[in-house]
Protein backbone atom coordinates (compact mmCIF):
# COMPACT_ATOMS: atom_id res chain seq x y z
CA UNK A 1 0.00 0.00 0.00
CA UNK A 2 2.68 2.40 1.37
CA UNK A 3 4.51 1.79 -2.07
CA UNK A 4 1.41 2.29 -4.46
CA UNK A 5 0.93 5.64 -2.51
CA UNK A 6 4.81 6.61 -2.83
CA UNK A 7 3.97 5.87 -6.45
CA UNK A 8 0.84 7.85 -6.79
CA UNK A 9 2.66 10.86 -5.13
CA UNK A 10 5.36 11.02 -7.28
CA UNK A 11 3.00 10.99 -10.38
CA UNK A 12 1.58 13.83 -8.79
CA UNK A 13 4.64 15.73 -8.36
CA UNK A 14 5.62 14.70 -12.12
CA UNK A 15 1.77 16.44 -13.23
CA UNK A 16 2.39 19.34 -11.60
CA UNK A 17 5.86 20.36 -13.71
CA UNK A 18 4.45 19.76 -16.91
CA UNK A 19 1.39 21.19 -16.06
CA UNK A 20 3.57 24.32 -15.30
CA UNK A 21 5.44 23.41 -17.83
CA UNK A 22 2.61 23.46 -20.37
CA UNK A 23 1.07 26.61 -18.83
CA UNK A 24 4.50 28.64 -19.90
CA UNK A 25 2.85 28.86 -22.99
CA UNK A 26 -0.62 30.57 -24.39
CA UNK A 27 -1.40 27.99 -26.75
CA UNK A 28 -1.28 25.17 -24.32
CA UNK A 29 -1.14 26.60 -21.01
CA UNK A 30 -5.49 25.33 -20.92
CA UNK A 31 -4.51 22.00 -20.84
CA UNK A 32 -1.53 22.80 -17.95
CA UNK A 33 -3.93 23.73 -15.29
CA UNK A 34 -6.40 20.95 -16.50
CA UNK A 35 -3.03 18.13 -15.78
CA UNK A 36 -2.06 19.72 -12.13
CA UNK A 37 -5.24 19.38 -11.23
CA UNK A 38 -5.80 15.73 -12.77
CA UNK A 39 -2.39 15.46 -10.21
CA UNK A 40 -4.31 17.19 -7.18
CA UNK A 41 -6.91 14.54 -7.01
CA UNK A 42 -4.98 11.61 -7.51
CA UNK A 43 -2.68 12.72 -4.38
CA UNK A 44 -5.90 13.85 -2.40
CA UNK A 45 -7.67 10.45 -3.03
CA UNK A 46 -4.80 8.18 -2.34
CA UNK A 47 -3.70 10.56 0.78
CA UNK A 48 -7.19 8.83 2.24
CA UNK A 49 -5.59 5.28 2.02
CA UNK A 50 -2.35 6.49 3.74
CA UNK A 51 -1.66 4.15 6.86
CA UNK A 52 -0.66 7.00 8.74
CA UNK A 53 -4.16 8.27 8.60
CA UNK A 54 -5.67 4.58 8.75
CA UNK A 55 -3.76 3.19 11.81
CA UNK A 56 -4.90 6.49 14.01
CA UNK A 57 -7.02 5.37 16.84
CA UNK A 58 -9.38 7.81 16.16
CA UNK A 59 -9.52 7.08 12.19
CA UNK A 60 -13.42 7.18 11.60
CA UNK A 61 -13.77 10.88 13.26
CA UNK A 62 -10.45 12.07 11.30
CA UNK A 63 -12.09 10.94 8.75
CA UNK A 64 -15.12 12.36 8.78
CA UNK A 65 -13.38 15.36 10.38
CA UNK A 66 -11.30 15.63 7.05
CA UNK A 67 -14.32 15.55 4.61
CA UNK A 68 -16.28 17.75 6.36
CA UNK A 69 -13.39 20.40 6.09
CA UNK A 70 -12.54 19.72 2.67
CA UNK A 71 -16.10 19.84 1.18
CA UNK A 72 -16.42 23.07 3.52
CA UNK A 73 -12.71 24.81 2.37
CA UNK A 74 -13.32 23.82 -0.89
CA UNK A 75 -17.32 24.37 -1.44
CA UNK A 76 -15.90 28.17 -0.12
CA UNK A 77 -13.42 28.52 -2.27
CA UNK A 78 -14.77 26.97 -5.41
CA UNK A 79 -18.03 29.78 -5.07
CA UNK A 80 -15.40 32.46 -4.19
CA UNK A 81 -13.58 31.89 -7.56
CA UNK A 82 -16.45 31.10 -9.69
CA UNK A 83 -17.84 34.69 -8.55
CA UNK A 84 -14.57 37.07 -8.48
CA UNK A 85 -14.86 39.90 -11.22
CA UNK A 86 -11.32 39.65 -13.43
CA UNK A 87 -10.34 42.89 -12.35
CA UNK A 88 -10.18 41.12 -8.67
CA UNK A 89 -7.94 38.31 -9.82
CA UNK A 90 -4.58 39.94 -7.84
CA UNK A 91 -6.39 39.74 -4.23
CA UNK A 92 -8.04 36.26 -4.78
CA UNK A 93 -4.92 34.96 -5.89
CA UNK A 94 -3.20 36.20 -2.40
CA UNK A 95 -6.28 35.03 -0.36
CA UNK A 96 -5.75 31.34 -1.55
CA UNK A 97 -2.13 31.79 -1.01
CA UNK A 98 -2.84 32.91 2.29
CA UNK A 99 -4.72 29.93 2.82
CA UNK A 100 -1.91 27.78 1.93
CA UNK A 101 0.79 29.13 4.12
CA UNK A 102 -2.26 29.10 7.26
CA UNK A 103 -2.45 25.20 6.37
CA UNK A 104 1.33 24.53 5.89
CA UNK A 105 1.92 26.69 9.48
CA UNK A 106 -0.80 24.14 10.81
CA UNK A 107 0.70 21.35 10.04
CA UNK A 108 3.90 22.12 11.88
CA UNK A 109 1.46 23.20 14.71
CA UNK A 110 0.10 19.92 14.54
CA UNK A 111 4.01 18.24 14.93
CA UNK A 112 4.77 20.62 17.11
CA UNK A 113 2.08 20.15 19.76
CA UNK A 114 2.72 16.07 19.39
CA UNK A 115 5.79 16.12 19.99
CA UNK A 116 5.31 18.72 22.67
CA UNK A 117 3.17 16.58 24.22
CA UNK A 118 5.15 13.54 23.94
CA UNK A 119 8.22 15.19 25.58
CA UNK A 120 6.66 16.95 28.57
CA UNK A 121 5.13 12.46 29.17
CA UNK A 122 8.59 11.38 28.81
CA UNK A 123 9.59 10.00 32.46
CA UNK A 124 13.10 10.76 32.00
CA UNK A 125 12.01 14.52 32.33
CA UNK A 126 14.47 16.43 30.40
CA UNK A 127 13.43 15.48 27.11
CA UNK A 128 12.81 18.32 24.48
CA UNK A 129 11.35 18.44 21.45
CA UNK A 130 14.03 17.89 19.29
CA UNK A 131 15.03 14.75 20.90
CA UNK A 132 11.95 13.39 19.66
CA UNK A 133 11.91 14.41 16.10
CA UNK A 134 15.82 15.00 15.71
CA UNK A 135 17.37 18.29 14.31
CA UNK A 136 16.52 17.74 10.66
CA UNK A 137 12.68 17.64 11.11
CA UNK A 138 12.53 20.08 13.72
CA UNK A 139 14.97 23.10 12.12
CA UNK A 140 12.43 22.54 8.96
CA UNK A 141 9.13 22.16 10.72
CA UNK A 142 10.12 25.66 12.59
CA UNK A 143 11.01 27.41 9.63
CA UNK A 144 8.01 26.46 7.74
CA UNK A 145 6.37 27.52 10.69
CA UNK A 146 7.59 30.69 10.40
CA UNK A 147 7.30 31.04 7.13
CA UNK A 148 4.01 29.82 6.66
CA UNK A 149 2.47 32.10 9.01
CA UNK A 150 3.93 34.99 7.86
CA UNK A 151 2.56 34.18 4.35
CA UNK A 152 -0.93 33.99 5.81
CA UNK A 153 -0.70 37.02 7.93
CA UNK A 154 0.85 39.21 4.91
CA UNK A 155 -1.79 37.45 2.27
CA UNK A 156 -4.30 38.66 4.06
CA UNK A 157 -3.45 42.41 4.68
CA UNK A 158 -2.56 42.36 0.75
CA UNK A 159 -6.16 40.87 -0.09
CA UNK A 160 -7.62 43.39 2.28
CA UNK A 161 -5.77 46.24 0.84
CA UNK A 162 -6.28 45.31 -2.61
CA UNK A 163 -9.81 44.86 -1.66
CA UNK A 164 -10.03 48.41 -0.85
CA UNK A 165 -10.84 47.40 3.07
CA UNK A 166 -7.56 48.67 4.30
CA UNK A 167 -6.01 52.64 3.35
CA UNK A 168 -2.73 52.48 1.86
CA UNK A 169 0.56 52.67 3.77
CA UNK A 170 0.17 53.30 7.55
CA UNK A 171 4.17 53.43 8.71
CA UNK A 172 4.27 53.41 12.29
CA UNK A 173 7.18 55.72 13.93
CA UNK A 174 10.41 53.59 13.42
CA UNK A 175 8.98 50.70 11.32
CA UNK A 176 11.59 49.27 10.02
CA UNK A 177 13.35 48.97 14.00
CA UNK A 178 9.98 47.33 15.47
CA UNK A 179 10.50 45.07 12.29
CA UNK A 180 14.11 44.18 12.77
CA UNK A 181 13.17 43.49 16.75
CA UNK A 182 9.99 41.62 15.82
CA UNK A 183 11.93 39.12 13.69
CA UNK A 184 14.23 38.96 16.25
CA UNK A 185 12.18 37.76 18.98
CA UNK A 186 10.70 35.84 16.93
CA UNK A 187 13.26 34.04 16.02
CA UNK A 188 14.44 33.66 19.30
CA UNK A 189 11.12 32.08 20.03
CA UNK A 190 11.94 29.62 16.80
CA UNK A 191 15.51 28.20 18.92
CA UNK A 192 12.96 28.14 22.14
CA UNK A 193 11.13 25.49 20.85
CA UNK A 194 13.86 23.86 19.93
CA UNK A 195 15.60 23.58 22.91
CA UNK A 196 12.41 23.23 25.31
CA UNK A 197 9.22 21.04 25.39
CA UNK A 198 6.89 24.16 25.99
CA UNK A 199 3.55 24.59 24.87
CA UNK A 200 3.67 28.05 25.65
CA UNK A 201 6.38 29.02 23.81
CA UNK A 202 5.03 27.73 20.75
CA UNK A 203 1.64 29.56 21.31
CA UNK A 204 4.07 32.58 21.99
CA UNK A 205 5.93 31.60 18.96
CA UNK A 206 3.13 31.32 16.17
CA UNK A 207 1.21 35.03 17.89
CA UNK A 208 4.63 36.99 17.44
CA UNK A 209 4.69 35.27 13.61
CA UNK A 210 1.63 35.95 12.80
CA UNK A 211 1.98 39.87 14.30
CA UNK A 212 5.32 40.28 12.19
CA UNK A 213 3.79 39.24 8.90
CA UNK A 214 1.30 41.76 9.60
CA UNK A 215 3.81 44.83 9.93
CA UNK A 216 6.06 43.95 6.95
CA UNK A 217 2.54 44.10 5.02
CA UNK A 218 1.10 47.28 6.15
CA UNK A 219 3.73 49.81 5.14
CA UNK A 220 3.93 48.47 1.75
CA UNK A 221 2.81 50.40 -0.82
CA UNK A 222 -0.58 49.69 -3.40
CA UNK A 223 1.51 49.63 -6.82
CA UNK A 224 4.19 47.17 -5.42
CA UNK A 225 1.50 44.76 -3.81
CA UNK A 226 1.88 42.28 -6.62
CA UNK A 227 5.66 41.88 -5.88
CA UNK A 228 4.79 41.25 -2.28
CA UNK A 229 1.76 38.63 -3.67
CA UNK A 230 4.34 36.97 -5.70
CA UNK A 231 6.92 36.67 -2.94
CA UNK A 232 4.20 35.14 -0.52
CA UNK A 233 3.26 32.84 -3.52
CA UNK A 234 7.30 31.52 -3.61
CA UNK A 235 7.44 31.27 0.27
CA UNK A 236 4.06 29.41 0.88
CA UNK A 237 5.91 27.50 -1.83
CA UNK A 238 8.95 27.12 0.69
CA UNK A 239 7.06 26.38 3.54
CA UNK A 240 5.08 23.39 2.12
CA UNK A 241 8.05 22.20 0.79
CA UNK A 242 9.47 22.22 4.53
CA UNK A 243 6.48 20.67 6.01
CA UNK A 244 6.81 17.87 3.18
CA UNK A 245 10.10 16.82 5.05
CA UNK A 246 8.73 16.74 7.90
CA UNK A 247 5.68 14.50 6.70
CA UNK A 248 8.32 12.37 4.29
CA UNK A 249 5.74 13.51 1.50
CA UNK A 250 7.68 13.18 -1.81
CA UNK A 251 4.88 15.18 -3.63
CA UNK A 252 4.73 18.00 -1.15
CA UNK A 253 8.54 18.88 -1.27
CA UNK A 254 8.88 18.71 -4.82
CA UNK A 255 5.97 20.75 -5.70
CA UNK A 256 6.54 23.17 -2.89
CA UNK A 257 9.96 23.41 -3.97
CA UNK A 258 9.65 24.28 -7.65
CA UNK A 259 6.70 26.66 -6.40
CA UNK A 260 9.28 28.35 -4.38
CA UNK A 261 12.34 28.81 -6.68
CA UNK A 262 9.43 29.46 -9.69
CA UNK A 263 8.16 32.11 -7.27
CA UNK A 264 11.18 33.43 -6.30
CA UNK A 265 12.16 34.13 -9.84
CA UNK A 266 9.00 35.85 -11.13
CA UNK A 267 9.07 37.94 -8.25
CA UNK A 268 12.55 39.34 -9.36
CA UNK A 269 11.17 39.70 -12.86
CA UNK A 270 8.28 41.14 -11.26
CA UNK A 271 10.05 43.45 -9.09
CA UNK A 272 12.45 44.54 -12.46
CA UNK A 273 9.70 45.16 -14.41
CA UNK A 274 8.32 47.88 -12.07
CA UNK A 275 12.21 49.09 -11.51
CA UNK A 276 12.12 47.90 -8.16
CA UNK A 277 14.42 46.14 -6.18
CA UNK A 278 12.86 43.79 -3.83
CA UNK A 279 14.43 45.04 -1.11
CA UNK A 280 13.28 47.94 -1.89
CA UNK A 281 9.93 47.24 -2.19
CA UNK A 282 10.01 46.19 1.71
CA UNK A 283 12.09 49.00 3.28
CA UNK A 284 11.05 51.97 1.58
CA UNK A 285 7.79 53.23 2.48
CA UNK A 286 7.76 53.64 -1.04
CA UNK A 287 5.56 55.75 -3.03
CA UNK A 288 4.95 58.45 -1.01
CA UNK A 289 7.85 60.14 -0.90
CA UNK A 290 8.13 60.44 -4.47
CA UNK A 291 5.36 63.41 -5.26
CA UNK A 292 6.86 66.72 -4.84
CA UNK A 293 9.34 66.61 -7.63
CA UNK A 294 9.66 68.37 -11.09
CA UNK A 295 6.08 69.78 -12.30
CA UNK A 296 6.62 73.02 -13.39
CA UNK A 297 9.24 71.14 -16.14
CA UNK A 298 6.36 70.44 -18.57
CA UNK A 299 5.00 74.16 -20.13
CA UNK A 300 2.69 73.91 -23.03
CA UNK A 301 -0.93 73.11 -23.74
CA UNK A 302 -2.84 70.28 -24.05
CA UNK A 303 -4.69 70.04 -27.33
CA UNK A 304 -8.20 68.43 -27.32
CA UNK A 305 -9.89 66.56 -29.83
CA UNK A 306 -13.19 65.14 -30.68
CA UNK A 307 -14.56 62.13 -31.01
CA UNK A 308 -15.28 62.23 -34.51
CA UNK A 309 -12.12 63.62 -35.11
CA UNK A 310 -10.38 60.63 -33.75
CA UNK A 311 -12.72 58.48 -35.60
CA UNK A 312 -11.31 59.55 -38.72
CA UNK A 313 -7.54 59.37 -38.05
CA UNK A 314 -7.85 56.05 -36.74
CA UNK A 315 -10.03 54.61 -39.87
CA UNK A 316 -7.92 56.21 -42.29
CA UNK A 317 -4.43 55.14 -40.46
CA UNK A 318 -2.28 52.20 -41.97
CA UNK A 319 -1.79 50.87 -38.23
CA UNK A 320 -3.31 51.72 -34.67
CA UNK A 321 -1.70 50.48 -31.62
CA UNK A 322 -3.52 50.49 -28.47
CA UNK A 323 -1.96 51.33 -25.05
CA UNK A 324 -4.42 49.83 -22.55
CA UNK A 325 -4.00 50.55 -18.61
CA UNK A 326 -5.63 49.59 -15.68
CA UNK A 327 -7.84 52.98 -15.80
CA UNK A 328 -9.56 51.32 -19.30
CA UNK A 329 -10.28 48.47 -16.93
CA UNK A 330 -11.80 50.30 -14.01
CA UNK A 331 -14.55 51.87 -16.80
CA UNK A 332 -14.91 48.48 -18.15
CA UNK A 333 -14.26 49.84 -21.41
CA UNK A 334 -12.62 46.56 -23.02
CA UNK A 335 -15.23 45.09 -24.58
CA UNK A 336 -16.15 48.57 -26.49
CA UNK A 337 -11.97 48.14 -27.04
CA UNK A 338 -12.19 45.44 -28.38
CA UNK A 339 -15.42 46.30 -30.57
CA UNK A 340 -13.77 49.21 -31.92
CA UNK A 341 -10.66 46.93 -33.08
CA UNK A 342 -12.94 44.73 -34.92
CA UNK A 343 -14.54 47.63 -37.01
CA UNK A 344 -10.95 48.94 -37.61
CA UNK A 345 -9.69 45.80 -38.78
CA UNK A 346 -12.38 45.43 -41.08
CA UNK A 347 -11.79 48.81 -42.29
CA UNK A 348 -8.32 47.22 -43.85
CA UNK A 349 -6.30 48.87 -40.40
CA UNK A 350 -3.85 46.87 -38.67
CA UNK A 351 -4.27 46.73 -35.14
CA UNK A 352 -2.01 46.02 -32.07
CA UNK A 353 -1.89 46.29 -28.47
CA UNK A 354 0.74 46.99 -26.40
CA UNK A 355 1.64 45.74 -23.12
CA UNK A 356 3.59 47.15 -20.91
CA UNK A 357 4.78 44.70 -18.43
CA UNK A 358 3.48 46.18 -15.22
CA UNK A 359 0.21 47.37 -17.27
CA UNK A 360 -2.90 46.08 -14.61
CA UNK A 361 -2.52 45.41 -11.16
CA UNK A 362 0.00 42.84 -11.70
CA UNK A 363 2.37 41.70 -14.98
CA UNK A 364 -0.13 40.01 -17.31
CA UNK A 365 -2.97 41.04 -15.80
CA UNK A 366 -3.98 43.31 -18.33
CA UNK A 367 -3.94 40.19 -20.56
CA UNK A 368 -6.21 38.85 -18.85
CA UNK A 369 -8.70 41.23 -18.68
CA UNK A 370 -8.37 41.30 -22.27
CA UNK A 371 -8.69 37.88 -23.15
CA UNK A 372 -12.13 38.42 -20.94
CA UNK A 373 -13.13 40.96 -23.35
CA UNK A 374 -12.57 38.31 -26.68
CA UNK A 375 -8.87 39.49 -27.74
CA UNK A 376 -6.33 36.91 -29.21
CA UNK A 377 -3.50 36.42 -27.61
CA UNK A 378 -1.85 37.01 -31.13
CA UNK A 379 -2.88 40.85 -30.86
CA UNK A 380 -0.78 41.54 -28.22
CA UNK A 381 2.92 42.02 -27.65
CA UNK A 382 5.06 43.12 -25.19
CA UNK A 383 7.06 46.21 -24.96
CA UNK A 384 10.19 44.46 -26.37
CA UNK A 385 8.27 44.02 -29.44
CA UNK A 386 6.13 46.74 -30.18
CA UNK A 387 8.67 49.71 -29.37
CA UNK A 388 10.13 49.43 -32.39
CA UNK A 389 7.38 49.50 -34.17
CA UNK A 390 5.89 52.64 -33.02
CA UNK A 391 7.56 54.45 -35.68
CA UNK A 392 5.20 52.57 -38.83
CA UNK A 393 2.45 53.68 -36.67
CA UNK A 394 -0.06 56.27 -37.78
CA UNK A 395 -2.27 56.37 -34.41
CA UNK A 396 -1.40 55.41 -30.59
CA UNK A 397 -4.19 55.32 -28.83
CA UNK A 398 -3.57 55.44 -25.46
CA UNK A 399 -6.24 54.61 -22.73
CA UNK A 400 -6.07 54.55 -19.04
CA UNK A 401 -2.32 54.56 -19.22
CA UNK A 402 -0.50 57.07 -18.04
CA UNK A 403 2.83 56.44 -16.27
CA UNK A 404 4.19 53.59 -18.45
CA UNK A 405 4.13 56.01 -21.52
CA UNK A 406 5.60 58.55 -19.71
CA UNK A 407 9.00 59.68 -21.90
CA UNK A 408 10.60 61.29 -18.85
CA UNK A 409 11.35 58.09 -17.70
CA UNK A 410 14.01 58.49 -20.30
CA UNK A 411 14.60 61.86 -21.08
CA UNK A 412 14.51 63.52 -17.02
CA UNK A 413 16.91 61.84 -14.52
CA UNK A 414 15.08 63.89 -12.24
CA UNK A 415 11.97 62.45 -12.38
CA UNK A 416 10.98 59.05 -9.72
CA UNK A 417 10.04 57.34 -12.81
CA UNK A 418 13.26 57.89 -14.60
CA UNK A 419 14.82 54.25 -15.74
CA UNK A 420 11.78 52.30 -15.75
CA UNK A 421 11.24 51.04 -19.85
CA UNK A 422 7.89 52.45 -21.15
CA UNK A 423 6.50 52.23 -24.22
CA UNK A 424 7.58 54.25 -26.87
CA UNK A 425 3.87 55.98 -27.64
CA UNK A 426 5.30 59.11 -28.25
CA UNK A 427 7.43 57.60 -31.20
CA UNK A 428 3.98 57.64 -33.44
CA UNK A 429 2.80 59.96 -35.83
CA UNK A 430 0.19 60.75 -34.14
CA UNK A 431 -0.90 59.79 -29.86
CA UNK A 432 -4.43 59.84 -29.02
CA UNK A 433 -4.65 59.79 -25.04
CA UNK A 434 -8.22 59.13 -23.59
CA UNK A 435 -7.90 60.42 -20.53
CA UNK A 436 -10.78 61.33 -17.73
CA UNK A 437 -8.97 64.63 -16.60
CA UNK A 438 -6.16 66.38 -16.38
CA UNK A 439 -4.72 64.90 -13.21
CA UNK A 440 -1.41 63.09 -13.01
CA UNK A 441 -0.73 59.15 -12.60
CA UNK A 442 -0.59 56.81 -10.06
CA UNK A 443 2.85 58.03 -9.04
CA UNK A 444 2.17 61.62 -8.86
CA UNK A 445 4.38 62.32 -11.68
CA UNK A 446 3.68 65.16 -14.68
CA UNK A 447 3.36 63.50 -18.21
CA UNK A 448 5.31 65.44 -20.97
CA UNK A 449 3.97 63.39 -23.32
CA UNK A 450 0.19 64.72 -22.91
CA UNK A 451 1.95 68.20 -23.64
CA UNK A 452 3.82 66.81 -27.13
CA UNK A 453 3.01 68.25 -30.42
CA UNK A 454 1.94 64.83 -32.08
CA UNK A 455 -0.78 64.34 -28.98
CA UNK A 456 -4.24 65.31 -28.80
CA UNK A 457 -6.27 64.52 -25.58
CA UNK A 458 -9.92 63.47 -25.78
CA UNK A 459 -11.47 63.81 -21.96
CA UNK A 460 -13.91 61.90 -20.95
CA UNK A 461 -14.61 58.27 -19.15
CA UNK A 462 -13.23 55.76 -21.11
CA UNK A 463 -15.83 53.45 -21.55
CA UNK A 464 -18.43 56.79 -23.00
CA UNK A 465 -14.96 57.88 -25.07
CA UNK A 466 -14.53 54.36 -26.40
CA UNK A 467 -18.62 54.36 -27.37
CA UNK A 468 -18.11 57.41 -29.21
CA UNK A 469 -15.29 56.00 -31.47
CA UNK A 470 -16.98 53.80 -32.51
CA UNK A 471 -19.99 55.43 -33.59
CA UNK A 472 -17.81 57.57 -34.92
CA UNK A 473 -15.41 54.54 -36.82
CA UNK A 474 -18.92 52.96 -37.93
CA UNK A 475 -20.79 56.71 -39.66
CA UNK A 476 -17.69 56.61 -42.02
CA UNK B 1 10.96 8.25 4.40
CA UNK B 2 12.93 11.02 2.37
CA UNK B 3 16.06 11.67 4.83
CA UNK B 4 19.47 13.21 4.71
CA UNK B 5 21.46 13.35 1.31
CA UNK B 6 18.36 12.08 -0.79
CA UNK B 7 16.49 14.90 0.82
CA UNK B 8 19.02 17.45 -0.58
CA UNK B 9 18.91 16.03 -3.93
CA UNK B 10 15.02 16.41 -4.00
CA UNK B 11 15.59 20.06 -2.77
CA UNK B 12 18.15 20.87 -5.31
CA UNK B 13 16.52 19.57 -8.14
CA UNK B 14 13.16 20.84 -7.43
CA UNK B 15 14.29 23.93 -7.16
CA UNK B 16 16.04 24.07 -10.39
CA UNK B 17 13.24 22.61 -11.84
CA UNK B 18 11.40 25.41 -10.80
CA UNK B 19 13.84 27.98 -12.07
CA UNK B 20 14.00 26.40 -15.55
CA UNK B 21 9.84 26.62 -15.99
CA UNK B 22 9.56 29.86 -15.38
CA UNK B 23 12.94 31.25 -16.96
CA UNK B 24 11.11 30.97 -20.48
CA UNK B 25 7.63 32.65 -19.71
CA UNK B 26 6.55 35.62 -21.52
CA UNK B 27 5.16 38.91 -19.80
CA UNK B 28 1.27 37.78 -20.75
CA UNK B 29 1.51 34.53 -18.80
CA UNK B 30 2.70 36.17 -15.62
CA UNK B 31 -0.69 36.02 -13.51
CA UNK B 32 -1.59 33.02 -14.79
CA UNK B 33 1.21 30.86 -14.27
CA UNK B 34 1.41 32.68 -10.64
CA UNK B 35 -2.02 31.53 -9.96
CA UNK B 36 -0.83 27.92 -11.47
CA UNK B 37 1.91 28.08 -8.86
CA UNK B 38 -0.24 28.96 -6.74
CA UNK B 39 -2.57 25.98 -7.15
CA UNK B 40 0.03 23.51 -6.99
CA UNK B 41 1.24 24.67 -3.46
CA UNK B 42 -1.98 23.66 -2.79
CA UNK B 43 -0.54 19.87 -2.38
CA UNK B 44 -0.37 21.48 1.05
CA UNK B 45 -3.84 19.50 1.44
CA UNK B 46 -2.63 16.40 1.75
CA UNK B 47 -0.04 17.16 4.17
CA UNK B 48 -3.06 18.58 6.24
CA UNK B 49 -4.95 15.61 5.71
CA UNK B 50 -2.40 13.35 6.88
CA UNK B 51 -2.01 16.18 9.90
CA UNK B 52 -5.68 15.83 10.74
CA UNK B 53 -5.55 12.47 10.22
CA UNK B 54 -2.59 11.34 13.11
CA UNK B 55 -4.12 14.19 15.52
CA UNK B 56 -5.43 12.49 18.78
CA UNK B 57 -6.40 15.05 21.45
CA UNK B 58 -9.21 17.73 20.79
CA UNK B 59 -6.78 20.57 20.27
CA UNK B 60 -4.26 18.74 17.50
CA UNK B 61 -7.99 17.51 15.75
CA UNK B 62 -9.07 21.29 16.04
CA UNK B 63 -5.60 22.49 14.58
CA UNK B 64 -5.27 19.73 11.91
CA UNK B 65 -9.33 21.06 10.91
CA UNK B 66 -8.19 24.24 10.02
CA UNK B 67 -4.87 23.25 7.84
CA UNK B 68 -7.64 21.37 6.13
CA UNK B 69 -9.90 23.78 5.34
CA UNK B 70 -7.58 26.47 4.52
CA UNK B 71 -5.59 23.65 2.19
CA UNK B 72 -8.50 22.52 0.62
CA UNK B 73 -9.40 26.33 -0.07
CA UNK B 74 -6.10 27.04 -1.49
CA UNK B 75 -6.23 24.05 -3.87
CA UNK B 76 -10.01 24.17 -5.10
CA UNK B 77 -9.33 28.25 -5.48
CA UNK B 78 -6.17 28.52 -7.10
CA UNK B 79 -7.80 25.91 -9.40
CA UNK B 80 -10.81 27.51 -10.08
CA UNK B 81 -9.46 31.37 -11.21
CA UNK B 82 -6.40 29.41 -12.99
CA UNK B 83 -8.66 28.13 -15.13
CA UNK B 84 -10.75 30.85 -15.77
CA UNK B 85 -8.20 32.62 -16.77
CA UNK B 86 -6.87 30.48 -19.05
CA UNK B 87 -10.45 29.41 -20.90
CA UNK B 88 -9.94 33.09 -21.98
CA UNK B 89 -6.22 33.00 -23.82
CA UNK B 90 -7.54 32.31 -27.61
CA UNK B 91 -5.79 32.58 -30.65
CA UNK B 92 -7.27 35.03 -33.27
CA UNK B 93 -8.78 31.77 -35.88
CA UNK B 94 -10.49 30.89 -33.22
CA UNK B 95 -12.05 34.23 -32.38
CA UNK B 96 -15.35 34.28 -34.06
CA UNK B 97 -16.30 31.06 -31.66
CA UNK B 98 -15.48 33.57 -28.61
CA UNK B 99 -17.78 36.31 -30.00
CA UNK B 100 -20.96 34.77 -28.70
CA UNK B 101 -20.00 34.52 -25.29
Amino acid sequence: METLIQAAYLIAAALFILGLKQMSSPVTARRGILWAGAGMVLATLVTFMSPQILDSDQVSTNIALIMIAIALGGGYAWYSGKKVAMTDMPQMIAMYNGMGGGAAAAIAAVELIKASNEAAHDVTGNTTIVDILGADVTILCILGAIIGTISFSGSIIAWAKLDGRLNRSKLLPKQHIINALLAIVTLGFAVAIYFTNSIETIIIFYLLALVLGVFITVPVGGADMPVIISLFNALTGLAVGFEGYVLGNAAMIIAGIVVGSAGSLLTQLMAKAMNRSVANVFFAGVGTNVVATSSDGNEGVMKEIQAMDAGILMSFASQVVIIPGYGMAVAQAQHKIWELTQILTEKGVSVKFAIHPVAGRMPGHMNVLLAEAGVPYDMIYDMEDINADFKNTTVALVIGANDVVNPSAKTDSSSPLFGMPILDAIEADNVIVIKRGRGTGFSGVENPLFFADNTKMLFGDGQKAASELIQAVKEL
Amino acid sequence: MIEGLAAIYIFMLAGFTGYEIISKVPVILHTPLMSGSNFVHGIVLVGAMVALGIAETTAEQVIGFIAVLLGAGNAVGGYVVTERMLEMFKPSDKKKEGEGS
